[in-house]
């Protein structure tokens, strides 16, 4: 058996950084087979982080951002072709034009796209638009590089707060409109959001916290010209970006039995998909941001990453395991890593900060702007995250995969002792009270209460 | 005991040739404790949680009683490597404003082709002699120029800062039952003079900037913070001999290593482009760096033993980068090596601020160099060490070039 494993044919759907580093994987595993591996977009898989980053900055063309092939993975690219449907039992993908690509075994790795804006006139004004594709980022680069009055940021996440710093830098001004207490609330809490909102406002973003936006607003040439707040403001500006967080691909994936709706598609600790009966398939895997799976270290609760690291590890796991027989398969246990530059500070995470129910701010200060945050959650270390002390990062990692207690022991080298402040509730807002994503999101149950069951309805 | 005597044997100088056999038995000990209280570690990831551990000092002033150098008022110029944060953090930021990103991200590539043509006008020199020594003539002089040319410093002056720099580094080593404070009092008096000596040199430049290090120092603008005349002095001194009494190590360490393994030398000599991997190799294999000093400043548990607060505490990086539970063969010199994260350049906060010039120096030598070494044989192997075990690399390499490499 082991031997047919590394033969006949395996597709990957989603030509993204996941499916890329999957295909490389199979290969290097020797997988021998046909490999064919789908695109929606016309590209070859590219580099998401550089989007929000150099690529509005005008650092970096748009085009530049490709993703270094490892090796010659020898696969059949079917780019600009959208999977429309899955055939489990015929144990085929149906695509778009109506043609059926058959397999042996499938990798799901459809990722996500851009939360739209919900009122679709509004959305179609010119100058509205979301940054998840090297088109978009492209388009807003452009649109930038035009010399805009004002540019609204609808959502203070981590997309949306990126964006707003390249803004500032480039001497536009720019208005965040945030629904929560501050940005970043939903992937870090209350206290980091805190250190966000002053390091915005430092650098001269117009920060609207507590607000949502209640209409975009155009000119008779259907041209966007502003928008209107609850808090009965008015912004005028002349483009729009929607961060208000992501999508799961899986509509495609609505008549196939599998476990697939909005939290993504659930499978097991070594990629396999679950039915939505919850029992595992031996043929579909799946990977990347698509994908919920059970953590240990978290309870075994379904997470759902929209990490570039998370992306790349799973899917090595996943291919790993998509040509290797039972006992040697591995489960994908990598401890969640994130990270993000905005306003000229850099911002590191590891483990589920919105798995807590304290923080500490371990190292640093606030005031500082240069911080070691610790979260736990019921007395054991789970998250910590860092602004410009990532070196400090491995230890906390540390404390997480041994389960250290929560708070860490004191007396670290800066000077005062480990525990600055004293341990606060993490202020971890409930994710479904929150438009723009965390980039985390737990899924069953929250981190407070204790439940053990949850119908995900698809 | 035996390992209670491990420090004192691997800081034998006898033993300066090839310590390795002695850091496995450090591994396989674990957390060796000494005679005089302090402990020895030399397990991979037992010193990497140490290296990312805030509870770790690299101040030699947290050290408890028993184990106090100098007094306070005669370590007044305490470089950024052997501070903690938040006082480490602020000077290294500051002195990374003119040599790394974010403000001067070319800095140090730009070195390249000077780095290139320093190297050709010493491998120029070889020509028509059949013995050299490539410490002497070659290792010892490249970072020399480069730090001088970087910083600011007149190349014409190293027979001065030479002693100096003996000095301190001497008084940096590592040495088991020995009273240090003789030494520590050398290096300190060889620190302030050599401190004296590059603010002088900075002074000069103040309100005429050029584009050195030094010039930069007294020229930044201040809304970063500026260097205080002490912190100046403490950083240029680190700078200058940090930045080369390494990499001569490296160098050297690296040629003895591939006069050592022939068939390794035949395919970089075909295959340059192996060169950068084979660099990291080196560094893991015959690394500079041997041992780190640090002081827990609360009770740490590692590997079943707890470090007391204020015990020093030896790190022996250079058998950490050995420990085969981290890197497969690790006593087997492999050029083409992968996921070869060494402990060369150290790791955590402290991790080496030179690192890029010298792998750029160390890239650029051998590869210079490789022609040379293809009909070059060692006339002394193991040839003469420097004395230190903390900074560890031959004193000299005698090469003879004439005569054909015996091929084993």
């Amino acid at each position: 058996m082991p031997g047919d494993l590394r033969d006949g044919r395996i597709v990957i759907v989603g030509a993204s950084l996941a499916g890329l580093r999957a295909a490389e994987t199979l290969r290097d595993e020797g997988f021998t087979g046909s490999l064919t591996v789908l695109g929606e977009e016309p590209w070859p898989p590219y580099d998401r982080p550089p989007l929000t980053k150099q690529v509005l900055l005008g650092t970096a063309a748009p085009e530049s951002t490709g993703l270094p092939m490892r090796r010659d993975v020898d696969a059949d690219w079917r780019l600009g072709v959208r999977a429309d449907g899955l055939d489990p039992i015929g144990k085929r993908v149906l695509l778009a034009g109506g043609e059926a690509l058959p397999y042996d075994r499938l990798l799901i790795a459809t990722g996500t796209r851009a939360r739209p804006w919900p009122h679709p006139e509004q959305a179609a004004l010119d100058g509205v638009l979301a940054v998840r594709t090297r088109d978009d980022a492209a388009h807003l680069a452009d649109r930038l590089a035009a010399g805009p009055r004002r540019v609204l940021v609808i959502g203070g996440g981590f997309t949306g707060s990126e964006i707003a710093s390249a803004c500032r830098e480039r001497d536009i001004e720019v208005t965040v409109a945030e629904r929560g207490p501050g940005p970043l609330v939903g992937a870090l809490g209350g206290t980091l959001a805190k250190l966000a909102a002053g390091l915005q406002r430092a650098h001269g973003v117009d920060l609207r916290c507590g607000v949502t936006v209640t209409a975009l607003r155009g000119d008779d040439k259907g041209r966007f010209t502003g928008a209107d707040l609850s808090d009965g403001s008015r912004i005028d500006a002349d483009v729009c970006v929607i961060a208000l967080g992501a999508v799961r691909n899986v509509e495609w994936l609505a008549d196939s039995g599998l476990a697939a709706g909005p939290h993504g598609v659930a499978c097991d600790a070594g990629c396999r998909a679950f039915t939505r009966y919850g029992i595992v398939t031996d043929d579909v895997f799946v990977a990347g941001d698509v994908s919920r799976f059970p953590h240990p270290l978290f309870d075994y609760q379904m997470l759902s990453l929209e990490h570039w690291g998370n992306a790349v590890a799973q899917a090595e796991v996943a291919a790993h395991n998509m040509v290797s027989p039972g006992p040697l398969r591995r489960p994908h246990l990598g401890v969640p890593v994130f990270w993000s530059n905005h306003f000229g500070i850099s911002i590191k995470s590891v483990g589920v900060p919105t798995f807590s129910d304290q923080v500490v701010v371990a190292q640093g200060s606030v005031a500082e702007r240069r911080l070691a945050a610790v979260y736990g959650y019921q007395g054991r270390v789970t998250a910590a995250v860092t602004v410009d002390m990532g070196k400090w990062l491995e230890h906390y990692q540390r404390l997480i995969e041994t389960a250290a207690p929560f708070p860490p022991a004191p007396g670290a080298a800066d000077g005062h002792p480990l525990i600055s402040e004293l341990p606060v509730p993490s202020d971890v807002p409930d994710p479904a009270g929150l438009s723009h994503g965390p980039t985390v999101a737990l899924t069953g149950h929250l981190p407070d209460r204790r439940l053990t069951v949850r119908h995900s309805g698809t | 005991m035996a390992v209670d005597t491990l420090l004192e044997r691997i800081t034998d100088y006898a033993s300066r040739p090839d310590p390795y056999p002695l850091y496995a038995e450090l591994r396989e000990a674990g957390v060796a404790r000494q005679t005089d209280g302090s402990y020895l570690i030399g397990g991979y990831h037992d010193i990497v949680a140490l290296l990312h551990d805030p509870r770790l000092s690299s101040d030699r002033r947290n050290r408890a009683a028993p184990y106090h150098g100098l007094r306070e008022d005669e370590e007044t110029l305490v470089p950024f490597l052997r501070l903690d944060d938040p006082e480490h953090h602020r000077l290294r930021a500051l002195a990374m404003r003119p040599f790394g990103p974010p403000h001067s991200p070319g800095r140090v590539d730009a070195m390249r082709g000077e780095i290139a043509r320093i190297t050709r006008e010493l491998a120029e020199a070889f020509r028509g002699r059949t013995h050299l020594d490539l410490v002497d003539d070659f290792a010892y002089p490249l970072p020399v120029t480069v730090i001088c040319r970087l910083l600011g410093v007149p190349r014409e002056d190293e027979p001065v800062f030479r002693d100096w720099s003996t000095t301190i580094i001497d008084a940096f080593d590592v040495r088991s039952g020995e009273d240090a404070d003789k030494r520590q009092r050398a290096g300190a008096q060889a620190r302030t003079e050599m401190g004296r000596y590059l603010v002088d040199l900075a002074e000069r430049r103040r309100g005429q900037p050029d584009d050195t290090m030094l010039s930069a120092f007294v020229n930044a603008p201040a809304a970063d913070g500026v260097l205080i005349r002490e912190e100046l002095a403490a950083t240029a001194v680190l700078l200058l001999v940090a930045g080369h009494e390494t990499t001569v190590n490296l160098i050297t360490n690296g040629v003895l290593t591939l006069l050592r393994h022939p068939d390794q030398l035949d395919r970089l000599l075909r295959e340059p482009q192996l060169m950068p991997t084979a660099v990291e190799e080196l560094l893991r294999y015959e690394p500079p760096v041997h041992l780190l000093q640090r002081v827990p400043l609360a009770h740490i548990d590692v590997a079943g033993t707890t470090l007391p607060k204020g015990v020093p505490v030896v790190l022996a990086v250079a058998s950490g980068s050995r420990d085969p539970r981290r890197f497969q063969n690790p006593d087997r010199f492999d050029p083409t090596r992968q996921d070869n994260q060494h402990l060369g350049f150290g790791s955590g906060i402290h991790l080496c601020y030179g690192a890029p010039l010298a792998r750029i120096e160390a890239q650029t030598a051998l590869t210079a160099l490789l022609p040379h070494l293809s009909t070059a044989t060692l006339t002394e192997d193991p040839p003469p060490y420097r004395h230190s075990a903390l900074l560890r690399g031959p004193r000299h390499l005698p090469l003879d070039l004439a005569s054909p490499r015996n091929k084993g």
